[in-house]
């Protein structure tokens, strides 16, 4: 059978519980080889089991699991040796110094010494680590682990990558260039499997999505497939200060062919099938005491997406994991 | 070849990161120095009584030693998560948990010498049938690891694994024959020394040692085997069950 063709991961039916609780709900998808696939949801939605499951690190209580082409559902060890995995929080040996955590992590697949310091060697070059090689991995900042843990995830050059929350919790310099890792690696062929909270970051790397809410798939497909029908719309946000989110009432009133929506504390989003007119809009909130402070037009992204799909605030998943501000 | 070179690579970092430790070796020098002079010096008999009591030292030495170096090496890693790291290696989960206990095995292996070496220097020990005394040794090592094995997988906490550890460890201390026989013991006891895996281990090293001892040799070795097996396997059940679940 020729496995080229085959879908590098195929999820069919997965279902897993914890005792009473359904963390995943029959959740079925494909991810094509060579493709970026993101998979978005709010904290507690199901993407780390999902994850674990098609890993190898829990057992599905249904469903069925290939990966590249290998049924996983029975034998998570048969495909291992084709996956690499980035998990959520970076555990490498804290005792052992960036260098010898790359040399150990390759040891496990059964690369030879030679290989596996040249290997290493060239992934922290690559990670611009060389100068941290020979420090205990301990003494590193979250945005150096999060890269060494990418470097140790990719050590043994696996087909298909899983990566679980790459940026969260990692400075703005250190997550842009975490992405363009990622970016780079599916350049150069490897499928990955990205799990994320950031919609921007989403949108900008992946060429496929699946939100996934409560632990079901509400909706997948291409990332221009998404956006398309909100290509029409106009947009625009404005922030202002001490006008109650209990005013969207009186503004959809006084504008009936607009639609208000307020994504956060101080923002007012206005989305009309027409060229929406900035000054009017204003002059209707400084009367009722409002202070402006910017008005923008935006253009369409996967928040206006994610918040039809769902029904759910975006603030939800940027909430979820504040911990450091490797936010997009 | 793989799987060759995963185990030997984990071995050797546990080596380094664990065992191989100042404070690890000070403890399994200490540890069995101690246990030694308080025999010793409980027995009041002269050096006359250290090939009585060389036994249960060299046991208690192992037991001790492997099952707290169990709690750190797994229980540790598994809080940490490092050990998900292991079981996403394609290498089968069995050799995986020998590379990860085979540093406990050698360490065990090592401490049962410490007061071996003492005693050489303090008693005549040309009694010693080695041929014995050193598959007892090995085998003992190998038992109480996945003793310790047992326990660090059916808890989440290190300190809960220490706890967890005396739970086995001292009763096993009073109930195995390694200071008191067992013959000795009140009857509703003797059914609990026989299934304990060290009462046969005890009994392999008195008998090497001195020459006294309860059963024969082959059964002995085979149902200290038996236990081996027993608690590995129920090991990798258990692991299978709650940390693949």
């Amino acid at each position: 059978m020729n496995r080229q063709h085959e879908p590098a991961i195929e999820a069919r039916g997965l279902v897993k519980r914890f005792g009473e609780v359904e963390a995943v709900a029959g959740v079925d998808f494909e991810v094509l080889p060579g493709e970026l696939f993101g998979f978005l949801g709010p904290n507690g939605a199901g993407k780390t089991t999902t994850i674990n499951m098609l890993t190898g690190l829990a057992r599905p209580d249904a469903g069925a699991i290939r990966i590249a082409g290998i049924d996983c559902t029975r034998n998570p060890k048969a495909a291992q040796h084709l996956i690499g995995v980035v998990p959520d929080e970076s555990n490498l040996y804290p005792e052992l110094s960036g260098f010898e955590n790359l040399c150990f992590c390759a040891a496990l697949y059964g690369m030879g010494r030679a290989e596996r310091e040249d290997r290493a060697q060239k992934l922290l070059a690559d990670f611009a680590l060389t100068p941290a090689a020979k420090r205990k991995f301990a003494g590193y900042s979250k945005g150096m682990k999060r890269k060494l843990t990418i470097a140790a995830g990719i050590i043994h050059r696996p087909r298909i990558l899983f990566l679980d929350e790459p940026t969260t919790g990692i400075d703005v310099a250190s997550a842009r260039q975490v992405r363009q890792l990622i970016a780079e690696l599916h350049r150069s062929g490897t499928t990955i499997f990205l799990t994320t909270h950031y919609i921007e970051e989403a949108q900008r790397l992946c060429e496929r999505i699946a939100f996934i809410v409560n632990g079901r798939i509400v909706r997948q497909d291409w990332v221009k497939n998404l956006l398309q029908p909100l290509e029409a719309k106009h947009l625009l946000q404005i922030s202002c200060h001490g006008f109650p989110r209990e005013g969207l009432e009186a503004l959809a009133q006084a504008f009936p062919h607009y639609a208000f929506s307020s994504p956060g504390e101080g923002l007012i989003r206005v989305e009309g099938n027409d060229p929406v007119g900035v000054g009017p809009l204003v002059r209707f909130l400084e009367e009722r005491g409002a202070e402006v402070s910017e008005a923008r037009r935006m253009r369409p992204s996967l928040e206006e997406v994610f918040i039809a799909i769902t029904g759910l605030e975006v603030d939800i998943l940027h909430k979820e994991k504040e911990k450091g501000g490797g936010r997009p | 070849m793989r799987c060759g070179t995963a185990f030997w690579n984990i071995l050797a970092k546990d080596m380094r990161s664990y065992y191989l430790k100042p404070p690890n070796i000070s403890w399994g020098i200490m540890f069995p120095l101690a246990w030694t002079a308080m025999f010793f010096i409980k027995s009041g008999s002269g050096l006359g009584s250290i090939p009585t009591l060389l036994p249960g030292v060299v046991a208690v030495s192992i037991l001790f030693g492997t099952t707290s170096m169990l709690a750190v090496t797994v229980t540790f890693e598994k809080k940490s998560r490092s050990f998900e790291r292991l079981l996403l290696a394609p290498i089968p989960l069995w050799v995986l948990m020998l590379a990860k206990t085979s540093g406990a095995i050698l360490f065990g292996v090592a401490n049962a010498f410490v007061p071996v070496v003492m005693a050489i220097f303090l008693a005549d020990l040309s009694r010693i049938q080695w041929g014995l005394f050193l598959p007892a040794v090995f085998l003992i090592a190998l038992a109480s690891t996945f003793l310790g094995l047992f326990i660090a997988v059916a808890v989440s906490e290190v300190f809960e694994a220490q706890t967890f550890s005396n739970f086995f460890r001292f009763p096993m201390v009073f109930l195995c024959g390694l200071f008191f026989p067992i013959d000795k013991l009140p009857l509703f006891l003797k059914p609990v020394s026989y299934a304990l895996p060290l009462t046969y281990g005890a009994d392999l090293l008195h008998g090497a040692v001195h020459g006294r001892h309860a059963l024969p040799y082959s059964l002995d070795l085979f149902l200290l085997a038996g236990f081996c097996v027993l608690l590995f396997a129920l090991s990798l059940r258990n692991i299978r069950r709650r940390w693949i679940a």
